[in-house]
C-alpha cells in the first residue's frame, strides 16, 4: 500500500543522504521525495511517498526514528491530512489546439506560467490522481517535458 | 582556557574517562600523535594494521564494559578501519574512532590522502560527524561517547581534519548532553510488564532467549535470578554467551544453526519464548514459520526497530533489559499468586521433555585414537582455566566449537565477531582484551586460515607485553566453508584448501613468541599448561583430525528442527 510518511529532520549537511541511504541499503521504496525547510531555519521537512505492507511500513518509520538527526516521523496514514503535489508541464500548444489546451487548463485549474509561439509550460497542483487526469488528456496533444514534485503532505487542523 | 584542536583533543578523551585507545598514525593526525606524547596517562597501542586496532578497541570495550577507541589518520588509515566499524555496528559495539581528515579547504578537492570516510562509514556506524570548525570539536567528541555508549550501542566515527585539530580553540566546562532528537527508552511500560509477567505465570512450557543485549545491560544478575525464580529453561545466542552461566542446570546451551539439539526443540516447542536482548537473527530462526510456531513471543529490546523485524511480538518491552528484568522480578516478588513452587511444578513435565531431548542428543563427538579433535582441546582449555578465561575467537569452525564447548559462565568473557563474521578478529581482539585485564587468562580460539588475516599483529603483542594465548585449531582448510561444500557441493573442496601454510611455531619464534605444536591428543594438555605458564605471547599450534564437521547444523533456510546431528 502507498504511505505519504513526513520527517521532520535537524538540517545538517550528510542528512539527506543518511535518509535516502536508509532506504536504497535496506531495500525500502521511495517513489517520491520533497525537502524544504520549515518555520525553523535548523529543521527540515522531508516528505517522501513509500509502498509496502503493514511490516515493511512499520520498519520504515521504526528505521527512521534511529537516525539521530530525525525529529520526528508522521506515518499520514494515521492522520485526517491534506496532500498534494505540483507539476510543470510542456505542453505543445500550435495554432489548431491552443485553444483546447486553454480549456483543459481551466478544468483543472492550472495556470499558463510561460507562453511561447509553439507552446505553453503550464502549472498544476492537485491529488496524484488529479495530476495523471491531466497528463492523461494532454498526451495525444503532445506533452514536450513534466517535472513533478512529488507529493507533499500536512495534517489538518483539529475540528473541536 | 585556550589552547590547541589536538590537546582539546586529549582531554576530552580524559574526561571521558579513556585511559587506552589503539592506533596508528600518519601525516593528518601528526599533531594527535604529537600531543599524546605529552599525555603518559593515557596509552596507546600502536597496532600494526588499522583493522586491528578496531578489533582491539571493540574487545577493550566489551571486557571493560566501557567505549572502546581507535584513532587512525586519513585516506588509507580510515579505509582499513571499516571491516572493524561494520564488525562492530553489527554487534551493537560502543566505540568512538577517529579519522584524520585532509585540511577543511581541501575538502572535495580529491586531496592526498583524501577519501569520503564518513560517506563510506554511514551504513555502519550509528552515526558519523565530520568536524569542520574548531568550535565544534569538543562538543561533537562528547556527543560521539554519548552516542556510542547510550540506547543502542554502537560505533561513532569522527572525522577531525586537519586544520581543526591545528586550531586554538575555548575548551568549553562540560554540560549535560541535550539532543533533542535521541532519547532512548531505559524505563519499561509498567502495563507491557503487567502483561508479560501474566503470560510467564500460565506458561507451561516456557524458554528465555537470551542474545547480547543482556551483556550490553550488565543483566546477567537479574536475569539469572528471574530464570531461578521462575524455573525457565535458558538458551543463548552466539552474543548472549556468558549471560547466563552455562554449566548451570537450566542452562541448554546455544540456540540456532550450530545450536544444541535440545535448545533448538525447547524453542520449536515451547508455549512461551522470553527474548531478552536478542534479535531473532537468521543464524537462530532458521526458516521463520517453523521458529517457535505455538508460542507467544514476549520481547524486551532498547531498539524499537529490533521488534517484530523478522518474527511477530505479541508483547513487546522497549526498554534496557536490566530495568526490565527488574522490572519483572519486583512483580513476581510481590504477587501473591505467584510461588516457586508451584512454578516448579508447572514446568516439571517440560523439563523432563528437555531431559529427555538432552539424553537423545547431547552436545558431542566421535572420539578417535591417535588424532586430537578441536572439541577435546577446547573443553581441555575451559578444564585447565577453570572455565574463567576470556576467550575470543576467529570465525568459522573454530568459533563455532568454542561456543559450544568452551561453557561461559559469565558475562564478558567471549568476544566473537558475530554479526559480520570476520575472519581475522579473534587476535586483536585478544590484544584489546588482555589491555582491558591484564591479570586475566585471555585466550583466541583461531583457525589456520583466520589467524592469517591478521598475524602481524604478533608484534603488538608482543611490543605491549600481552601474553595472548592462540590455539590454532588447525585443519589446514577454510574449515567452515569446506563444510558446506562436503554437505551442499558434492564434497568439491574449490580452494578452501590452504596448499602453503606457515609453520606457526617458527612464525611464532620470528615474533619472538613462544611456537608450541600438539599433534596428538596426548599433548593436548601438556602444550596449554605450558602455555598458560608463559609470561610471552604464546601461538599453539593443535594439528586436529581434518575433515571435523560441527554438528548439530540446521542447513541455512531449513528449520531448526531439521537438524543435521552427529
Ligand atoms: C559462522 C557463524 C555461525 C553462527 N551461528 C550462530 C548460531 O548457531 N547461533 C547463534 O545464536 N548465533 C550464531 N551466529 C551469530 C549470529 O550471526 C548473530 O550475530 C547472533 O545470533 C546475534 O545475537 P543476538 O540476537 O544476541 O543479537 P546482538 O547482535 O547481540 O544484538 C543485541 C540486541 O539486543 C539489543 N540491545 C542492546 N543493548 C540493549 C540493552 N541495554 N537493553 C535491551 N536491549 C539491548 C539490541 O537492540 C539488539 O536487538 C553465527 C555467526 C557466525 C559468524
Ligand atoms: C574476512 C572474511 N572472509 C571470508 C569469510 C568466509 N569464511 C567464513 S568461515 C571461513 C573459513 C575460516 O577458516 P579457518 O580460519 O581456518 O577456520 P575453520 O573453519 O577451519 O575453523 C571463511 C573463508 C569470512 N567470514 N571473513
Ligand atoms: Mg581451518
Amino acid at each position: 500500500m502507498k504511505h505519504t510518511i513526513s520527517v521532520l529532520l535537524q538540517n545538517k549537511p550528510g542528512v539527506l543522504s543518511r535518509v535516502t541511504g536508509l532506504f536504497s541499503g535496506r531495500g525500502f521504496n521511495i517513489d517520491s521525495l520533497a525537502v524544504a525547510e520549515t518555520l525553523e531555519k535548523d529543521v527540515s521537512c522531508l516528505t517522501l511517498v513509500t509502498h509496502g505492507d503493514e511490516a515493511i511500513i512499520e520498519q520504515i518509520t521504526k528505521q527512521l526514528h534511529k537516525l539521530i538527526d530525525v525529529i520526528k516521523v508522521t506515518d499520514m496514514a494515521e492522520h485526517d491530512h491534506v496532500e498534494r503535489e505540483m507539476a510543470l508541464i510542456r505542453v505543445k500548444a500550435e495554432a489548431g489546439t491552443r485553444a483546447e489546451v486553454l480549456r483543459v487548463i481551466d478544468i483543472f485549474r492550472g495556470k499558463v506560467v510561460d507562453v511561447s509561439p509553439k507552446s505553453y509550460v503550464v502549472e498544476v497542483t492537485g491529488s496524484k490522481t488529479k495530476l495523471q487526469a491531466i497528463i492523461d488528456i494532454m498526451r495525444p496533444i503532445g506533452i514536450q517535458e513534466i517535472v513533478r514534485t512529488g507529493g507533499i503532505a500536512i495534517t489538518r487542523g483539529k475540528k473541536f | 582556557m585556550k589552547m590547541k584542536g589536538a590537546q582539546a583533543f586529549v582531554k576530552c578523551l580524559e574526561e571521558q574517562g579513556v585511559e587506552v585507545i589503539f592506533g596508528f598514525p600518519g601525516g593528518a593526525v601528526i599533531d594527535l600523535y604529537d600531543e599524546l606524547l605529552r599525555t603518559p596517562k593515557l596509552t596507546h597501542v600502536l597496532v600494526r594494521h588499522e583493522q586491528a586496532a578496531v578489533h582491539a578497541a571493540d574487545a577493550y570495550g566489551r571486557v571493560k564494559g566501557e567505549v572502546g577507541v581507535a584513532l587512525v589518520t586519513s585516506g588509507p588509515g580510515a579505509t582499513n578501519t571499516v571491516t572493524g566499524i561494520a564488525s562492530a555496528y553489527c554487534d551493537s559495539i560502543p566505540m568512538v574512532v577517529f579519522t584524520g581528515q585532509v585540511p577543511t579547504m581541501l575538502i572535495g578537492n580529491d586531496a592526498f590522502q583524501e577519501v569520503d570516510i564518513v560517506g563510506i562509514t554511514r551504513p555502519v556506524t550509528k552515526h558519523n560527524y565530520l568536524v569542520k570548525k574548531p568550535e565544534d570539536l569538543v562538543p561533537t567528541i562528547r556527543e560521539a561517547f554519548h552516542l556510542a555508549r547510550s540506547g543502542r550501542p554502537g560505533p561513532v566515527l569522527v572525522d577531525l581534519p586537519k586544520d581543526v585539530i591545528g586550531a586554538m580553540i575555548n575548551f568549553p566546562d562540560p554540560e549535560p548532553i541535550r539532543m533533542r532528537t535521541y532519547k532512548p527508552t531505559y524505563e519499561p511500560h509498567p502495563g507491557q510488564i503487567e502483561k508479560a509477567c501474566k503470560t510467564m505465570l500460565k506458561a507451561k512450557r516456557p524458554v528465555l532467549y537470551v542474545g547480547g543485549g543482556v551483556i550490553n545491560a550488565n543483566a546477567a544478575d537479574s536475569l539469572t535470578e528471574l530464570a531461578k525464580k521462575l524455573d525457565i529453561p535458558v538458551t543463548m545466542t552466539l552474543m548472549g554467551l556468558g549471560g547466563f552461566p552455562g554449566t548451570d542446570p537450566l542452562s541448554i546451551g546455544m540456540l540456532g544453526m550450530h545450536g544444541t539439539y535440545y535448545a533448538n526443540m525447547a524453542v520449536a516447542n515451547c508455549d512461551l519464548l522470553i527474548a531478552v536482548g536478542a534479535r531473532f537473527d537468521d543464524r537462530v530462526t532458521g526458516r521463520i514459520d517453523a521458529f517457535a510456531p505455538h508460542a507467544k513471543i514476549i520481547h524486551i529490546d532498547i531498539d524499537p526497530s529490533s521488534i517484530s523485524k523478522n518474527v511477530r511480538v505479541d508483547i513487546p518491552i522497549v526498554s534496557d533489559c536490566r530495568h526490565a528484568l527488574t522490572a519483572i522480578n519486583v512483580w513476581f516478588d510481590q504477587n501473591k499468586e505467584f510461588s516457586k513452587k508451584a512454578a516448579k511444578e508447572q514446568h516439571k513435565a517440560w523439563h523432563k521433555q528437555i531431559k529427555e531431548w538432552k539424553s537423545k542428543h547431547p552436545l558431542g563427538y566421535v572420539e578417535e585414537s591417535g588424532v586430537i579433535k578441536p572439541q577435546f582441546v577446547v573443553q581441555k582449555l575451559h578444564e585447565l582455566t577453570g572455565g574463567n578465561a576470556i576467550i575470543t575467537t576467529e570465525v568459522g569452525q573454530n568459533q563455532m566449537w568454542a561456543a559450544q564447548f568452551y561453557q561461559f559462565n559469565k558475562p564478558r568473557h567471549f568476544m566473537t565477531s558475530g554479526g559480520l563474521g570476520v575472519m581475522g578478529y579473534g587476535f586483536p581482539a585478544a590484544i584489546g582484551a588482555q589491555m582491558a585485564a591484564p591479570d586475566q587468562i585471555v585466550i583466541d580460539i583461531a583457525g589456520d586460515g583466520s589467524i592469517q588475516m591478521n598475524i602481524q599483529e604478533l608484534a603488538t603483542a608482543r611490543q605491549y607485553k600481552c601474553p595472548v594465548k592462540i590455539a590454532i585449531l588447525n585443519n589446514n582448510y577454510l574449515g567452515m566453508v569446506r563444510q558446506w561444500q562436503e554437505l551442499f557441493y558434492d564434497k568439491k573442496y574449490a580452494h578452501t584448501t590452504l596448499d602453503v601454510a606457515p609453520d606457526f611455531v617458527k612464525l611464532a619464534e620470528a615474533y619472538g613468541a613462544v611456537g608450541l605444536r600438539a599433534t596428538k591428543p596426548s599433548e593436548v594438555e601438556p602444550v596449554i599448561k605450558e602455555a598458560l605458564k608463559a609470561k610471552n605471547t604464546v601461538m599453539m599450534d593443535f594439528v586436529i583430525s581434518r575433515e571435523e564437521g560441527v554438528y548439530p547444523m540446521v542447513p541455512a533456510g531449513k528449520a531448526t528442527t531439521e537438524m543435521l546431528l552427529v
